[in-house]
């Protein structure tokens, strides 16, 4: 009782300081940053990176690969290719959901869902014809969520469009499809909105898992009233306080009834002092700096039920939203950045004590990676969270430049749950997939990679990689041309493959990459000894010092895992006396506590 | 347009072919691949799904662009190229650093714009240069003769209250389009007239703030 005592107060005073320490540094960063210019950092790379001078071509293109195995490779499947790839999108691949051995891939045309009971052998179930565009989906149980925004998108999912300008046969928003029977998918209700839904979030709601929200984020222009009652174009307040600009809309799904679903609330998340188009108002922050877009709409939301909250990517802010009750969700921190042009997504890490914001500089459709950007434009920037305030930390971008045939900006991906790190997998269009640690957000650095030459040399194609996401054990990623990847993670400097074995051991029945759930780790030999690598790696154990705990976690023997435990604990108690915050200490009593659990037969 | 909707688009709707529609009722389960996969068109809530026999001829038809669509490209380009010359005047008559940087952008962000709607009209068999026409918040040429010959303060002023006019006469351009029957169909059409707007309001809302500085 007495070491469990210890362990606890170490990690209160650890992760007490933890968060301090770092928002100290990245209030420098931050208040540095917005009172100057940034200066144009070194952007320098490897000159050998295997990721210069790849060849072009749609299934015959180079590729580069590191710390990676590319396991399996499908090109889109049938009826959703176009013969002229040029016509430009119609029939992208986007974004992507998972739930048991289905994995569902968005398209402008439809959804396919693929069997990935053998992720090296992934095959089509069920192709869902119904266009509309982007195609964005979740899944939650046996139902299947897709964004709608274009005006050709039928309520029927017709494919011949729709030709009068006001049509009750138009549909724009969020449709729910039932997938319980996959030879038969259904679809069971239609919700339309104002501006069309370009992406939309997944919501938990865990005090009453008989419901699920759907917030929607729409960015494609209002459609008239007379084809839905109350929408509103006008582009200012002052024009009309009810525009359907300025809001997001939360829409309650009855799992028991979804055909009931509806929009329960369109909350005016950008108000301030009353008005609700009081955030970012356009343009750039100073000489030299981005120009970032009027916040009148968010581009994608990522909800975390289990902290309360959900960080929003709104055009010109990033914004924290208070969803403790989720129908109703409330803001409570805008943030600006001088780098960003356009906020388009977000992810917390596993604690939630650092935001991870996607800038989309270009649109997605422009090449933002060449030698001659900015690594601070079109990037990531890390945010360090305390309670409600958010500081700016650090920037990633994929560190090798590419040709300006190749469309690439950061865009979506997920955290691999590797414990005791922050690490995401990130796609880049057709800068390929970048899997990176940004446990310190002020120095994140690449473990892996994936890319192919452009997709072509002599037509201006819209290409690579939408999303890619790490889902019980393997790396899909949804590629808008070429179709759709498989990837799994070998061993490296950067990862060892206890480290990788501990991150398989998280296994989820559903992944939606918006509505972020908690990784959690059991007691295993895997985690113990993916704790003790990361001290190694740390530099605060030896190579000996670590075969000795391995012998010892092998041999199992209590006694000895608990003195082992209690060492690490003195060690971090000594280290955090001598003044030194560093995540190792957190390590160590995260390791103390998995030889605590297995010294009682955990 | 009229939207052309050959067999094997009708192919969804049941018109006569091999390949018919089935309806739901007494399909026998997984058999539209032939590696077992189903493809499938659910109808609007509530209603039934069809079942296809074969996804091969499911393509999606090129979607229509409209006369307006055309308009649109064809004069903004127009439009854009004399933004270019704009902002081609800058360098050599402004003192202030951030009318240069905005020069810069603005010439910049329009070129890339001007390959995008050239390749759009091009990939449609359209012509890319409209015959001479005058679009809304373009400058006369008494205007341009004006900004040219300014330099200084007197340009800075004049070229922020042009190019504010200018503006605004793209955001009225979109607004045009959006208003015009069956217009901007198209996605590329849809996303940039879309991105138009928002950039030179953006783009707008900084020159004004500019100009109460001059």
């Amino acid at each position: 009782m007495i070491k469990r005592t210890i362990t606890s107060i170490l990690a209160l005073l650890l992760f007490g300081t933890m968060l301090m320490a770092p928002v100290a540094n990245a209030q420098d960063a931050a208040s540095a940053s917005s009172d100057e210019a940034p200066a144009a950092p070194a952007w320098e790379w490897d000159a050998n990176d295997p990721r210069i001078g790849l060849a072009p071509g749609i299934e015959n293109a180079g590729e580069a690969i590191r710390n990676l195995i590319h396991a399996a490779h499908l090109p889109r499947p049938p009826g959703f290719t176009l013969e002229d790839e040029a016509e430009g999108g119609r029939m992208s691949n986007t974004d992507l959901a998972f739930r048991g051995n289905l994995l569902f891939l968005g398209n402008y045309g439809g959804i396919n869902i693929y069997d990935i009971s053998d992720p090296s052998n992934p095959s089509l179930r069920t192709s869902i014809v119904c266009p509309g565009g982007q195609g964005d989906v979740s899944v939650h149980g046996n139902l299947v969520f897709m964004s709608a925004q274009e005006t050709r998108g039928r309520l029927d999912c017709g494919v011949e469009g729709v030709e009068e300008d006001v049509s009750p046969e138009r549909f724009r928003g969020v449709r729910i499809f039932d997938v319980s029977n996959l030879d038969r998918p259904r679809q069971v209700a239609a919700v339309q909105t104002c501006r069309g839904s370009h992406t939309h979030t997944l919501v938990s709601d865990l005090a009453n898992p008989g419901r699920v929200f759907v917030y929607n984020s729409g960015t494609s222009r209002v459609r008239p009233p007379e084809e839905l009652p109350g929408c509103s174009a006008a582009t200012d307040p002052e024009e009309d306080p009810n525009t359907s600009y300025f809001r997001i809309e939360v829409i309650e799904v009855p799992l028991i009834a979804p055909e009931t679903a509806r929009i329960v609330g369109a909350p005016r998340i950008f108000e301030q002092d009353g008005n609700i188009a009081g955030l970012w108002q356009g343009g750039d922050h100073g000489e030299g700096t981005q120009q970032s877009r009027r916040t009148n709409q968010c581009h994608d939301i990522t909800a975390y039920p289990e902290l309360g909250l959900a960080g929003g990517a709104c055009a010109g802010n990033g914004i924290l939203l208070d969803i403790s009750d989720p129908a109703n969700p409330v803001r409570t921190e805008a943030v600006v950045d001088p780098n960003f042009a356009y906020w388009h997504s977000a992810t917390f890490n596993n604690d939630g004590t650092t935001l991870l914001f996607t800038d989309e500089w270009g649109g997605g459709n422009a090449p933002r990676c060449l030698g001659s950007d900015l690594p601070t434009w079109g990037a990531n920037a890390m945010f360090k969270r305390r309670g409600n305030e958010m500081t700016l930390a650090g920037y990633y971008k994929l560190p090798a430049p590419q040709t300006a045939d190749e469309n690439c900006v950061a865009h979506n991906g997920s955290l691999i749950p590797v414990p005791g790190r922050d690490i995401k997998v990130q796609a880049w269009y057709q800068g390929g997939v970048s899997i990176f640690d940004f446990t310190d957000p002020s120095n994140a650095y690449e473990i892996a990679f994936f890319d192919r030459g452009p997709i072509s040399t002599t037509e201006r194609l819209t290409g690579g990689y939408w999303s890619t996401y790490w889902y019980n054990g393997a790396i899909y990623g949804s590629a808008i041309v070429r179709g759709l990847d498989v990837f799994t993670l070998t061993p490296s400097e950067h990862l060892t493959q206890n480290e990788i074995d501990a991150a398989m051991l998280v296994i989820v029945d559903e992944f939606n990459a918006q509505n972020q759930m908690r990784n959690e780790w059991p007691v295993h030999v895997s985690v113990a000894k993916a704790y003790a690598d990361q001290l190694v790696r740390a530099g605060v154990m030896t190579d000996s010092e670590r075969s000795a705990l391995f012998s010892a976690i092998d041999q199992g023997n209590a006694s000895v895992l608990e003195a082992r435990a209690t060492v690490l604990e003195h060690s971090a108690l000594a280290s955090l006396g001598a003044g030194d915050t560093g995540h190792h200490n957190t390590t160590r009593v995260r390791l103390a506590e998995q030889l605590r659990g297995l010294a009682s037969g955990g | 347009m009229k939207y052309l909707i050959p067999c094997v688009a009708l192919l969804l709707w049941g018109c006569a072919s091999p390949h018919a529609a089935r309806q739901e009722a007494g399909l026998p389960s997984g058999s539209s691949g032939s590696d077992g996969s189903v493809v499938v068109q659910p109808g609007a809530p509530g209603a039934s799904t069809r079942v296809f026999e074969s996804a091969e001829d499911i393509e999606l038809q090129r979607p229509p662009h409209t006369a307006a669509d055309t308009h649109f490209m064809q004069g903004m380009i127009h439009h854009h190229a004399q933004a270019l010359e704009m902002s081609e005047l800058v360098p050599e008559r402004t003192a202030r650093r951030d009318v240069r940087m905005l020069g810069k952008r603005i010439h910049v962000s329009q070129a890339s714009e001007i390959a995008l709607m050239r390749d759009w009209l091009e990939r449609r068999g359209e012509e890319t240069h409209a015959a001479r026409m005058h679009m809304p918040g373009m400058l006369s040429a008494a205007q341009m003769d004006e900004l040219q010959s300014a330099s200084g303060r007197d340009f800075d002023s004049l070229f922020l209250t042009y190019m504010i006019m200018h503006h605004e006469g793209a955001i009225t351009m979109v607004r045009d389009l959006f208003a015009s029957p069956g217009a901007a169909a198209d996605q590329i059409v849809s996303e940039f007239a879309t991105d138009v707007d928002m950039d030179q309001r953006a783009e707008i809302a900084r020159m004004r703030a500019m100009l109460a500085n001059n």
